[in-house]
């Protein structure tokens, strides 16, 4: 078993509106960055995993989405993968 | 021939006994139920009151809804019987997937905390006996995210189905289609923003609630009943 430093972003489905992301949005505008556009506020969650490889911790990871990390009515989520370096690691 | 209601207690949950005692004055037997129970037994009807259940983490209701308490809810929602989810218990409910949807940060993010007019918007479920359609209650809502979205499917179904329970007059938090409460297709189970046990005395500023409480008494016996006369 090999340790993966996982990190899943999970953000509200465009189709969603994100009132924290429009305030943010027009905060920054308001401080003179008048070329932002959509912003999206959503969490970034950090884990590590023991798979075999790669393909099984994504596959795990993606199960932890399904029932817990996201909810899929109203949030998507990204996954990203990487070998972890001992004995700490980080992104 | 009384009734017995219960309230189901999450770590977190903070409106357990105001929802009791709102219960109790209207002549139910009440119980508290842990969140670490795996069986309902006597019970005609559950609660889930409103709070900050496991603290909210990740999402509101995401970690509640896998509570031991809620198999059982769950099987006791399958098989017919009330139940009934204010405010984080509605966000409950819909984590669980006993209703449909979500219920996300209010439009402008402001926390609401304020008496509210809703409209009873649908017929014959668990809190409808006694009301009109149409007509007009003053309920407290208390909530940071009850702002109900769902996909635009779900919402046609929830109109095809008479599934909007109430609606809010001049919506307060950017709620989809004005919703403040809805029901399950089999009518039996109800998720809803307001606090009902709060307007409950005149001195609370209204008494609209006891007639919500009143239905889900009256739906309870109903259900028990049902319930006896199948287990025969």
């Amino acid at each position: 078993m090999k340790r993966w430093d996982v990190l899943v972003e999970v953000s509200p489905r465009s189709e969603i509106a994100d009132p924290a992301g429009t305030t943010v949005e027009r905060a920054l505008r308001a401080l003179g960055f008048s070329g932002v556009t959509g912003v999206r506020i959503g969490k970034a969650i950090r884990l590590e995993v023991a798979a075999a490889d790669e393909a099984d911790a994504r596959t795990v990871t993606e199960q932890m989405c399904e029932r817990l990390l996201a909810n899929p009515v109203i949030e998507d989520a990204r996954i990203e993968l990487r070998a972890a370096v001992a004995p700490e690691s980080s992104w | 021939m009384s009734v017995t209601i219960g309230v189901v207690r999450f770590p977190g949950t903070n409106c357990e006994f105001d929802t009791l005692d709102a219960l109790r004055d209207l002549g139910a037997n009440t119980e508290l139920l842990s969140n670490d129970q795996v069986s309902l037994p006597g019970i005609d009807a559950v609660v889930i009151p409103g709070g900050f259940a496991h603290g909210d983490y990740l999402r509101t209701g995401a970690i509640a809804r896998f509570s031991p308490v809620m198999g059982a809810v769950t099987a006791f929602a399958n098989a017919g019987r009330p139940v009934v989810g204010i405010c984080n218990g509605f966000q409950v409910l819909t984590e669980a997937g006993l209703l449909p949807g979500a219920l996300r940060p209010n439009a402008g993010l402001s926390f609401v905390c304020q008496s509210q007019r809703v409209v009873m918007a649908a017929a014959d479920h668990v809190l409808s006996h006694g009301l009109a359609r149409a007509e007009e209650l003053s309920i407290p809502i208390n909530h940071f995210e009850g702002n109900y979205v769902c996909d635009e499917p779900t919402l046609q179904r929830l109109r095809d189905n008479d599934q909007i329970v109430l609606r809010y007059v001049d919506n307060p938090n950017g709620s989809l289609d004005d919703i403040a409460g809805i029901c399950n297709e089999t009518r039996n189970v109800v998720g809803l923003m307001p606090h009902p046990e709060r307007a409950t005395a005149e001195l609370l500023g209204s008494t609209d609630g006891i007639r919500l409480l009143d239905a889900l008494l009256h739906a309870a016996a109903e259900s028990r009943c049902l319930a006896e006369s199948q287990a025969v």
